[in-house]
């Protein structure tokens, strides 16, 4: 049975978590134009979703392929609320968070008592009713066209420009890598693995499996939904597209491309499937065909992700006699 | 009386797979629960542990009634197990799968635990201290930081009866926990039993290996076909002509 | 009966029809691999998106589907021995993923192959409709749903009457068992995903002269065959079959008198409410307690 890696130790996480930093605090030294400030705050947005969903995914052991759903509500939540009622960017934000979390907790009780492929369809069904609704209730959301949507601000100054946004996403990122890893590091990080090992035994033991695979899955969601309205908000407009399936379905590959045993998996995954379809749009059309191919011979050969097969490689080829 | 059983009973569509079994476990002993392979032993482990909701009966510890509860909550009560299956956390390493045992001893709050804490630190060190100790009463300290999935089956073990006891149960369950040892590691067994029943672990053996079970335990229950057949001190349950019929007979240990 | 409601029974079990065939497929493959093939509805696509490449090319209807058939059902052999095959014992995320991305990889393929337009096929036998109790009636609906039927009349005496297909039945209860027996299981993989890759191929090109084909419309179709074999009861041949119907007349009634802005939703809202509230399905396979 091939088991994820055991989990790295502290020392190594406190290192990835300062490497972080400095690639965020370095990298706009090497970002020679605005497009290139832009593809980086969107591997940012993009892993702060994936951080959130690495932790239900590879630690608590659950799946959802209907995570875009949270992102597109987030994003919606916010853009509807700016846009449609006029609040305060700052509240419209925290109000469409609070509000998919609410919504991801009522959904999740009794959702996560599937487990296998009938959890992966009910996400998938969760995802894809998303969707068509924001699709089709045009009155508020625009429908299928989208919406365009006030940028964040507060009292007449407005949060605008590549590199303001950089460093925001960037100080975001690093929070949310830090915070995960130190829950990951806690007892109540080894609780969740201990879900995913044996979820019998994990009970056996005194851990609730629904309350924590519960907490796992509001997290998760709560963060997908608060990038969503951060990438709603960055980029000045929305299309249903950001809550489809295609669009879970990449969420869950860059998780699994990057490595579900390793907090800095999801940001790697984050990172190359982000840029990768940006250095290749000169291949515009075969991009399926190449997301489609990566995702296979990922799974099929690094059934464990990027960044813990590297991982492999490096410790046994230390460990080579010199 | 530490643990008292009445009339339980477990169907499963058509198939009574424990019939109308009553017993009390007293503390302090180490009690076994005998029968030929289907005679409803792990099904009766299960319905002690709240995996498996009794058709019928009632299961009460100290008093409490415990029956419907979600197999937490009869942990969180006081009652521990291991498999018959192991159900080791193969993802994490021999010293986690214990620390995560002690999961009911832990009250760092979520807010020590996100931003870092110094108190989270101190309670992981204990947290760790007592894992390494538990993994040296059951002889595993030095695979305490081995990935468990790179650990023996004997060792496997002897790592589910560690973890259980992390959760520091006042009563103990072993599903089958000698199957598959050799001799050696069956005396050594023995010896682990006797020493964590010295400390006042109240132990309840489901086992084939009648010579094990005979000279360990005080309490000796015997199942046949979902039903209770006898119960009482080892000498007298092995003397019993219905149970020899039944399973000793068969048996040439 | 008012020809309305009729119009939509109809409607309702063509589609449930082409839906049943899909839901077979997956049912097939999940029994004998536990593998959920996301790609099936792929095969769908290759159907009709063939078919109709051969028709354009010029060749007659019954061998453009006929090779149309036979090339989706290399695709699935293909997918079996080079996907799923070095997957073996990978976690059931995994192997999920490992069948979004080949439904992914093909799709792309397909758009480069043909292109990302409509097509349609010639339907079999005449676009006059039929006049029945006041609704209009395609004669392309009599021929989805007499296939269909007939289909699943040889899928019964293969999988009760031939070796091979009991061989499959008996990889699917005890793949250990099968094993001492004899049985080689990577065949009866290779045979069930080929199967599965011609059941929905069929449907592909069936369907396709009433509700036109295209690069992408293996999608939806593939999503909603997947719901109808858990609403049948994941693994249960019957199931798939009632469950696929029985979707096909929910979408179109619940499209006909509530909404058909929301038509796809309905799919899932059913199956999320079957999930939560029959975790065993329609059908109710009794799933056996883990042992431990």
């Amino acid at each position: 049975m091939a088991s994820p890696a055991a989990a790295a130790p502290p020392s190594a996480s406190r290192k990835g978590l300062v490497a972080l930093a400095a690639a965020v605090a370095l990298l706009p030294l090497a970002l020679p134009n605005n497009y290139t400030y832009e593809v980086a705050i969107l591997v940012g947005l993009n892993a702060i979703v994936c951080v959130g969903l690495n932790l239900l995914i590879g630690y608590a052991g659950q799946i959802s392929l209907g995570h875009a759903g949270f992102f597109g509500l987030g994003a919606y939540g916010s853009a509807i609320l700016a846009a449609r009622y006029g609040w305060p960017t700052p509240a419209s934000l925290a109000a469409s968070v609070a509000a998919v979390s609410l919504l991801a907790w009522a959904i999740g009780r009794p959702v996560l008592r599937l487990r296998g492929h009938a959890l992966a369809m009910a996400t998938l069904g969760l995802g894809i009713i998303v969707s068509v609704v924001i699709a089709t209730e045009d009155r508020y959301t625009g429908g299928p066209d989208g919406m365009s949507v006030p940028p964040l601000g507060i009292a007449g100054y407005a949060l605008a420009g590549e590199r303001a946004w950089y460093w925001v996403v960037g100080v975001l990122l690093v929070a949310t890598v830090w915070l995960a890893q130190n829950l990951i590091d806690s007892p109540r990080g080894r609780a969740w693995r201990a879900l995913h090992g044996s979820e019998v035994a994990a009970s056996a033991i005194g851990i609730d499996p629904a309350r924590h695979k519960l907490a796992a899955f509001v997290l998760s969601a709560a963060l997908a939904a608060f990038a969503g309205a951060l990438t709603a908000h960055y980029a000045g407009f929305i299309t249903p597209a950001k809550a489809s399936f295609l669009h879970s379905i990449e969420l869950v590959t860059m998780v699994v491309f990057g490595g579900m045993a390793s907090g800095f998996g999801a940001v790697v995954g984050a990172a190359v499937l982000t840029t990768l379809p940006q250095l290749l749009t000169v291949f515009k059309e075969y991009e399926m065909v190449m997301l489609g191919a990566v995702l296979m011979l990922t799974m099929i050969f690094m059934p464990q992700g990027l960044v813990p097969t590297l991982e492999k490689a490096l410790a046994a080829a230390r460990r080579k006699p010199r | 009386m530490l643990l008292r059983a009445e009339n339980l009973a477990k169907r499963f569509g058509g198939v009574h797979a424990v019939q109308d079994v009553s017993f009390d476990l007293a503390p302090g002993t180490v009690h076994a629960i005998i029968g030929p392979n289907g005679a409803g032993k792990t099904t009766l482990l299960n319905m002690l542990t709240g995996i498996y909701l009794p058709s019928a009966g009632r299961v009460f510890l100290d008093q409490r009634d415990l029956t419907g509860q979600p197999p937490h909550r009869f942990a969180a009560a006081g009652i521990g197990r291991t498999f018959q299956n192991l159900q080791i956390f193969f993802n994490m390493s021999a010293l986690e799968n214990v620390m995560a045992g002690r999961w009911l001893h832990e009250h760092v709050g979520l807010a020590s635990a996100l931003l870092r804490l110094p108190r989270l630190a101190r309670a992981e060190r204990r947290c760790r201290t007592e894992a390494m100790q538990l993994l040296e009463l059951v002889g595993l300290e030095r695979w305490a930081d081995a990935a468990s999935d790179a650990m023996p089956y004997g060792a496997l073990k002897r790592l589910e009866i560690a973890r259980a006891l992390a959760a520091g149960p006042r009563l103990l369950l072993l599903d089958e926990p000698a199957a598959g040892l050799n001799p050696t590691e069956t005396r050594e067994f023995d010896r682990l039993i006797r020493e964590l029943a010295s400390r006042g672990i109240t132990i309840v053996l489901v086992e084939h290996n009648m010579k094990l079970v005979m000279g360990v335990s005080g309490h000796v229950i015997v199942l046949d076909e979902g039903r209770m057949l006898a119960e009482g001190e080892p000498r007298t349950v092995r003397a019993d002509p219905r149970v020899i019929e039944a399973y000793l007979g068969e048996e040439a240990h | 009966m008012s020809a309305q409601f009729l119009q939509f029974l109809l409607t309702g079990l063509t589609v449930g029809a082409i839906y049943a065939l899909v839901a077979l497929g997956f049912a097939i493959i999940y029994n004998a691999s536990h593998v959920l093939n996301f790609a099936q509805g792929e095969f769908v696509m290759i159907g009709g998106m063939a078919a109709a490449g051969f028709v354009e090319a010029g060749l007659p209807l019954p061998l453009a589907a006929l090779l149309a058939v036979g090339g989706a059902m290399l695709v699935g052999l293909a997918l079996e021995k080079l996907a799923i095959e070095p997957a073996r014992g990978a976690s059931v995320v995994t192997l999920i993923i490992i069948t979004i991305g080949a439904s992914i990889l093909l799709r792309g393929l397909a758009s480069l192959l043909w292109d990302k337009k409509i097509h349609s096929l010639p339907a079999f036998s005449g676009e006059a409709p039929l006049k029945l109790g006041g609704a209009t009636l395609l004669p392309q609906t009599l021929w989805v749903l007499g296939a269909t039927l007939v289909t699943v009349a040889l899928l019964w005496w293969f999988f009760n009457r031939t070796l091979t297909g009991k061989a499959i039945l008996a990889v699917s209860h005890n793949r250990l068992a099968a094993q001492l027996m004899g049985i080689s299981v990577r065949r009866v993989l290779l045979v069930s995903f080929g199967l599965s890759a011609a059941l929905g191929a069929l449907a592909g090109v069936l369907i396709a002269p009433i509700s036109f084909t295209s690069w992408d419309v293996g999608v939806m179709l593939g999503l909603k065959g997947f719901a109808a074999a858990i609403l049948g009861g994941m693994g249960s041949g019957p199931g798939a079959i009632i469950g696929g119907l029985a979707l096909g007349l929910i979408e179109s009634l619940g499209a006909g008198y509530l909404s058909s802005a929301y038509k796809d939703v309905f799919a899932f809202v059913i199956i999320l409410a079957a999930l939560i509230f029959l975790p065993d399905g329609l059908a109710g396979r009794r799933r056996a307690t883990e042992r431990v």
